[in-house]
């Protein structure tokens, strides 16, 4: 198009380019305004009110003053021990429940895939199900399926003469886990299972004129192939599982003994925000919870493109 | 971006049209029926049951809710979780619609109302942002979407804090606004709205349109709109599920609790059980029942729109 240009023209043309460039970047302007306001300011602030520090007298009556402190609030941070416990408590989880439920996951998607088009059809939906329940309900159904008084787990637990407290310090992660792995292995089994459809029937068919069995492809073929969409799922994971935060502040109802105030770090960054009304020192916590988080997603991530692909 | 995918390739291998991106296993070969795949009995008895065990679990808790929520308050103590018993359901809807002057109705409708214009307008902007960036050159564009791409890895907490202190100063905090207008500017939305339009509107067309002397607001509403109709479905639907479901934001910046939305709400009943006497299990129950009834009907009804979503999402 833009081969074909009259001599006379071409500076009118510019022009009228400039001008549409112009309306065309005006249709992003009311998303960036708000971006602006209520992502970008957001940040600076956090930034900012993390240097910052109140100072009141003794006793907290008189005049507060607010002081620049520089990064005291981080090097307390970075040795406050009650947090970093709950990060680790964090942490020690996802190693364990995030791999369990891609596992998971990941067999649901191949078993699906296995089971002919009619089953497969007629349980996708039920399987969804977990997924198209909001979290709150899925994580009240489940405190109340838990609860030694109305729920029907630990009678059947007694059939076995187990005495199961799904609220004790014990069982609690692995309540929580069961929790996580109920609402969440329907959608990652659909990302997975979208991925193993759009792969070209042809590769399993000759794989088996060469003698596979079915396990040997699920194995060395459809698990390679759906590496991306995993990595993909499981970073996911690690945002949201570093994060955890409504599904413990419910658990804190049932069970306040085994589920502290800062059981999890973002329950300890609200606790002091809004508890504690130490804004300045909630800000900082959560700097770190963010670089945290950043450089477990960033080291999954270089993990597993280094691994050999094939 | 390495986005090749368009919304007419994408709705993904949906296996809901049989054989649409794969030839259906065994319809190549197989004169008797059976197939070049041949599965031995218990390798298809083996499938079968991890998919039936699997399906068991997935609904076994909403189960037991439904028939919780038929129970009255005794009985949901003293007989067997999985079965009915008498049926209360009507009582327990009337007992929940007129606790404190009903207020879970006044919850159900905040939560809707919270959703559908936070949502609506949230649909316009980022459609109009998606549009602006996929179809126009301009300078900075490579840097607005280096910063929505970038925002995806900012936690949500880290802005919860500042933006509480914020809407402060906004004088927004225990408003609806605290809810709604934030909403409106949502990154990831606008990241869809930028891959759906790359795939559904042929520049073409807008040169066409632009020949024939439309203005660019114009084209946009006549012509841009319009194909980005199933993108924008799939984006308010996605926003309107998150909205319904959100729980940090109300429970941060909502204080009245006529205010509240059905999860916080929810939330605050199952913390009464703790602090007083006062048994609601009952309640939460029947109220848990009746907010996700809504989410499952349209989830299941718009599952086409957001399959394609999933599918759009997960090619970053």
């Amino acid at each position: 198009m833009a081969a074909v240009t009259e001599s006379p023209s071409r500076a009118a043309r510019l022009g009228w380019r400039r001008i549409m460039a112009l309306k065309g970047a005006s249709f992003t302007v009311p998303f960036f305004l708000g971006f602006l306001l209520f992502t970008v300011t957001p940040l600076v602030m956090a930034l900012k009110e993390s240097l910052y520090s109140e100072k009141g007298s003794g006793l907290g009556f008189g005049e507060k003053t607010v002081e620049f402190v520089g990064l005291d609030n981080f090097v307390e941070g970075f040795g406050d021990g009650r947090f970093w416990a709950s990060m680790l408590r964090v942490g020690l989880f996802a190693v364990i429940s995030i791999p369990v439920i891609q596992i998971a996951s990941v067999g649901l998607a191949l078993l699906l895939d296995a089971a002919s088009q009619r089953v497969a059809d007629r349980f996708r939906i039920p399987l969804l199900i977990p997924y198209m329940i909001p979290g709150i309900v899925a994580t009240l159904i489940w405190i109340y399926l838990y609860s030694p008084v109305v729920g029907p787990l630990t009678p059947f637990f007694d059939l076995f003469g187990i005495d199961a407290n799904f609220y004790g310090g014990e069982l609690i992660w692995v309540s929580i886990g069961n929790l996580m792995a109920w609402s969440g292995i329907g959608f990652n089994m659909l990302i997975v299972y979208s991925a193993l459809r759009s792969v070209d029937a042809n590769v399993y068919d000759a794989a088996r004129i060469d003698g596979a069995s079915e396990w040997r492809i699920a194995w060395s073929i459809k698990v390679p192939l759906v590496r991306r969409s995993l990595v993909l799922t499981t970073v996911l994971s690690i945002i949201g599982t570093l994060q955890i935060f409504s599904d413990t502040m419910l658990f804190k109802s049932m069970a306040p003994e085994t589920v502290t105030r800062d059981f999890t770090p973002i329950m300890a960054i609200y606790d002091w925000a809004f508890q504690q009304g130490n804004f300045n020192y909630a800000s900082a916590l959560s700097i770190i919870l963010a670089l945290v988080v950043g450089t477990a997603s960033a080291l999954f991530y270089r993990l597993t493109n280094k691994a050999p692909t094939s | 971006m390495t986005v090749t995918i368009g919304p007419s390739s994408s709705p993904s291998p949906s296996p809901t049209e049989p054989g649409a991106s794969r030839p259906k296993r065994g319809a190549t070969a197989s004169r008797d029926g059976t197939g070049p795949v041949r599965h031995s009995r218990r390798t298809k008895a083996l499938v079968l049951g991890g998919v039936v065990f699997f399906t068991l679990y997935s609904l076994a808790p909403v189960w037991w809710l439904i028939v919780s929520a038929t129970k009255n308050q005794s009985d949901l103590y003293t007989t067997n979780g999985l079965w009915f018993s008498d049926l209360h359901f009507t009582d327990n809807l009337k007992a929940l619609f007129t606790y404190q002057d009903g207020i879970f109705l006044k919850w159900l409708w905040n939560t809707l109302y919270y959703g559908v214009v936070g949502t609506a307008g949230m649909t316009l902007v980022c459609v109009a942002c998606g549009y602006g960036l996929a179809m126009y050159q301009f300078r900075g564009r490579g840097v607005l979407m280096g910063c929505i791409i970038g925002s995806f890895l900012v936690p949500h907490a880290l802005l919860t804090i500042p933006s509480f202190l914020l809407f402060t100063d906004l004088r927004m905090v225990d408003t609806p606004s605290a809810i709604i207008v934030p909403s409106l500017f949502n990154a990831f939305s606008v990241y869809l709205a930028k891959v759906y339009a790359e795939g559904a509107i042929p520049p073409e067309l807008l040169e066409a349109a632009r020949i024939d002397g439309a203005g660019e607001y114009r084209i946009f509403f006549t012509v841009g709109a319009r194909l980005m109709s199933t993108g924008a479905a799939t984006i308010f639907l996605l926003g309107f599920v998150g909205s319904w479901n959100s729980f940090f934001g109300p429970l941060v910046f909502l204080r009245t609790p006529e205010k509240w939305t059905v999860m916080v709400g929810l939330y605050s009943w199952l913390k009464v059980k703790v602090d007083t006497s006062a048994d609601l299990t009952g309640m939460v129950v029947v109220g848990s029942l009746l907010s996700l009834i809504p989410m499952v009907i349209l989830m299941i009804s718009m599952q086409r729109f957001w399959r394609s979503g999933v599918t759009l999402g997960s090619i970053k």
